[in-house]
């Protein structure tokens, strides 16, 4: 009986937490290689569209978003629930487009400009209205090369 | 003697790093940006005078239209169907008088002089009506259907597929099959005011 009333009242060691930083810098490096800084905060809600024949963006610089779709939740109020487009993080209308690929254009190197890149992040529940309007807005920018963003289809 | 120097405690580094952790978890987002590239064209001082250049036999017009129905030359096809229609339009092995003209023959690297070169384009066409998601779905099958125009081409002649292909190669097979898809000018097809 003795015996197991002395082994009952040891204390219970305390678990090593000494390799708890390893494990927590290691979590932290992968995700500081695996994802990339938030650009905008976004005002509307966006689900692109799935396709499989995509390409990969290659250099993030030389892209500039137009994102399209219905305003989140908390912001139908003040904005309604028609599609909108937005620039940076401002919503904006469309003929602010020019505006905003001549600026994205001036903030970039001059070798570059010719293969700047216009990304479409359009909702999937959105009318091809708004986006051929974007359309020829670019090509009154003549920022003629654009990608429709997309998700991978599995 | 001096003191044995103290060991630094480095219990609150887990406190550290996951304050670090935690901040990149909120300021980073973990999506790849990928999606369809298409090069808009540039616009035209005068737009008729193009018009008439392009026969119409090479075009191989697909609509959308308001209720995201897809027609080809007018007709109603299913989406699945494109994909060969338009390999079919573009290849055209039985030189069809419907389907698109063969241009003159041309020298490409590693192929010699080619004269199965077509003059075809794809238009695509939509209404102000039409749903974005059919429009890219559309999109996609003509991306594909030219992907695997390329494809065929190199297994043909180089026994591999054209992504694994050198870069001069690719450049020569894409010489031979170009992504002739073009955006036409907005116009309502169909059911649109």
């Amino acid at each position: 009986m003795a015996k197991f009333a002395r082994k009952g009242k040891g204390a219970m060691p305390a678990i090593s937490t000494a390799s708890l930083p390893d494990i927590v810098f290691m979590l932290l490096f992968f995700f500081m290689v695996s994802t990339t800084m938030r650009e905008v905060d976004l005002k509307i809600s966006v689900k692109v569209p799935e396709a499989s024949e995509i390409k990969k963006l290659e250099k993030k610089s030389l892209v500039s978003y137009i994102y399209v779709g219905v305003p989140i939740k908390s912001l139908q109020g003040k904005y309604g629930t028609e599609p909108r487009l937005q620039l940076n993080d401002e919503l904006s209308q469309i003929s602010d487009i020019i505006t905003y690929i001549s600026a994205e254009r001036e903030k970039m190197n001059e070798d570059d400009i010719p293969f700047m890149t216009t990304s479409i992040k359009a909702d999937m529940e959105v009318k091809m209205g708004i986006i051929t309007d974007i359309k020829q807005q670019l090509r009154k920018a003549s920022a003629l090369k654009i990608n429709y963003s997309t998700r991978k289809k599995l | 003697m001096a003191r044995p120097i103290q060991e630094i405690n480095a219990g609150s580094m887990a406190d550290i790093a996951f304050l670090l952790l935690i901040f990149f978890l909120v300021t980073t987002t973990m999506d790849v940006d990928s999606g369809i590239t298409r090069k808009l064209p540039p616009i035209q001082e005068k737009p008729d005078k193009q018009d008439d250049k392009i026969k119409e036999r090479n075009v191989y017009v697909v609509s959308i239209n308001l209720h995201n129905q897809v027609a080809v030359e007018g007709d109603l096809m299913p989406v699945n169907q494109i994909c060969d229609g338009v390999k079919e339009f573009i290849k055209n092995p039985h030189n069809n008088q419907n389907l698109s003209e063969r241009k003159d023959p041309t020298e490409i690297p590693f192929f010699g002089t080619v004269d199965q070169l077509s003059k075809g384009v794809v238009s695509l066409q939509n209404d102000k009506g039409t749903s974005y998601s059919k429009y890219i779905e559309v999109q996609n099958e003509l991306v594909k259907a030219f992907n695997e125009l390329r494809d065929e081409l190199s297994m043909n002649t180089f026994g591999i597929p054209y992504k694994e292909l050198d870069e001069d190669r690719q450049k020569a097979v894409k010489k031979y099959y170009p992504m002739t898809i073009s955006e036409a000018e907005p116009r309502n097809v169909g059911g649109g005011k």
